[in-house]
């Protein structure tokens, strides 16, 4: 089955990664900017991260077939130095309007404090002007549900379009605040932390398929880049049709990212019949 | 969408899934027993909240997954911006 990856960092993965990607079917990534692992002491250290975003990974990923997207911001950990965060903001828009940029993302929250929040209001309020997707992170562990409630607080105060924006990593105790604001969700597989493949589906027989992504969130710390193949294997076992799996994997990120203006891609069939 | 298993097939296909994570939790609880105790004697609260998650998977219905996470989460207090 041919699927999508909507939420991966692949800047912190290896090429063999692509290729396992490719090989389980997957044919497209969207990769959000994040916190790298440490703070960078510039914009310009951002600057380069974005190059390396929509110029090298694009790269690599298309000599394996894989369609490659990123998404533009100032990461929650790092909005913590609000004069920081004002500096990337000012360059994001030479970014924004490359054609494989889907939008904002992944802005949030990380530990739920007012300088977080200053910087998440003013990339809402950009992606707003600009109208752009937003792509938002819930913060990790005892202080999601915190988070993901002020997150819907300050999209609620900007008036923000709730089906141009994805709410990211919903758990067990979000998904249902998030679903019933009428925004989209990503659902994150990781092995300790976040869903793991049986909570994810879970969740889905729990809550249906609609306005649901699921991802991997692949990244330097423990994660498995190919977590949605594991989804799609316990989708199966349990006896759910190829086709509500289709929609899941492929067909709902696809419908996401189409709210973008830039947005263009080629099913792996309309490839297969130019090559013919 | 619901689960298209019946509730044996779901016993079949997870128990032994089930049985291993509820005993790595016991021993997990055995290991902390087993060591030093904090020097102060102060009770860790993370251990009290634990215990309080062990007690929800025994209450019937559905929604345990949904309390345990509360059990572990800050609350929310709406008034956060001011």
């Amino acid at each position: 089955m041919y699927y999508v990856e909507p939420h991966t960092h692949m800047i912190s993965r290896v090429t063999d990664d692509y290729e396992r990607l490719a090989r389980g079917g997957c044919v497209a990534v969207s990769e959000p900017a994040f916190w790298a692992g440490f703070d960078r002491g510039s914009a310009e250290g951002f600057r380069d991260y974005f190059r390396h975003l929509t110029g090298f990974e694009p790269k690599r990923a298309a000599n394996y077939g894989i369609q490659h997207y990123a998404w533009m911001c100032i990461n929650a950990k790092e909005a913590e130095n609000v004069t920081l965060g004002r500096e990337v903001i000012s360059i994001l828009p030479e970014f924004l309007d490359l054609p494989a940029v889907l939008g904002v993302g992944e802005i949030g929250l990380n530990k739920n404090t007012m300088n977080e929040s200053i910087i998440f209001r003013e990339q809402v309020e950009l992606a707003v002007k600009r109208d752009e997707l937003i792509l938002i992170h819930t913060p990790h562990l005892e202080d999601k549900y915190m988070g993901t409630m002020m997150i819907l607080d300050m999209l609620a105060e900007h008036g923000s379009d709730p089906e141009r924006v994805l709410v990211d990593h919903v758990e067990e105790h979000t998904i249902r605040p998030v679903l019933d604001a009428g925004y989209w969700c990503g659902m994150t597989l990781y092995p300790v932390s976040k869903c793991t493949p049986q909570r994810g589906v879970d969740l889905i027989e729990m809550y249906g398929d609609e306005r649901i992504t699921i991802n991997s969130a692949g990244d330097w710390g423990p994660s498995n880049p190919l977590a949605v193949q594991d989804f799609i294997v316990e989708m199966r076992s349990r006896g759910h049709a190829e086709s509500k799996i289709r929609k899941l994997v492929y067909d709902n990120p696809l419908e996401f990212f189409s709210g973008c203006r830039r947005f263009q891609f080629t099913p792996r069939e309309a490839e297969a019949e130019v090559g013919a | 969408m619901t689960i298209p298993m019946t509730r044996e097939q779901v016993v079949n296909r997870y128990f032994l899934e089930m049985r291993c994570k509820v005993l790595e939790v016991a021993a997990s609880l055995d290991r902390v027993d087993r060591a030093e105790p904090a020097s102060n004697g102060a009770a860790d609260p993370r251990l009290e909240r634990l215990q309080q998650a062990i007690r929800v998977l025994l209450e019937n219905g559905p929604g345990r997954a949904e309390n345990v996470q509360m059990i572990f989460s800050r609350a929310y207090d709406p008034n956060w911006a001011q």
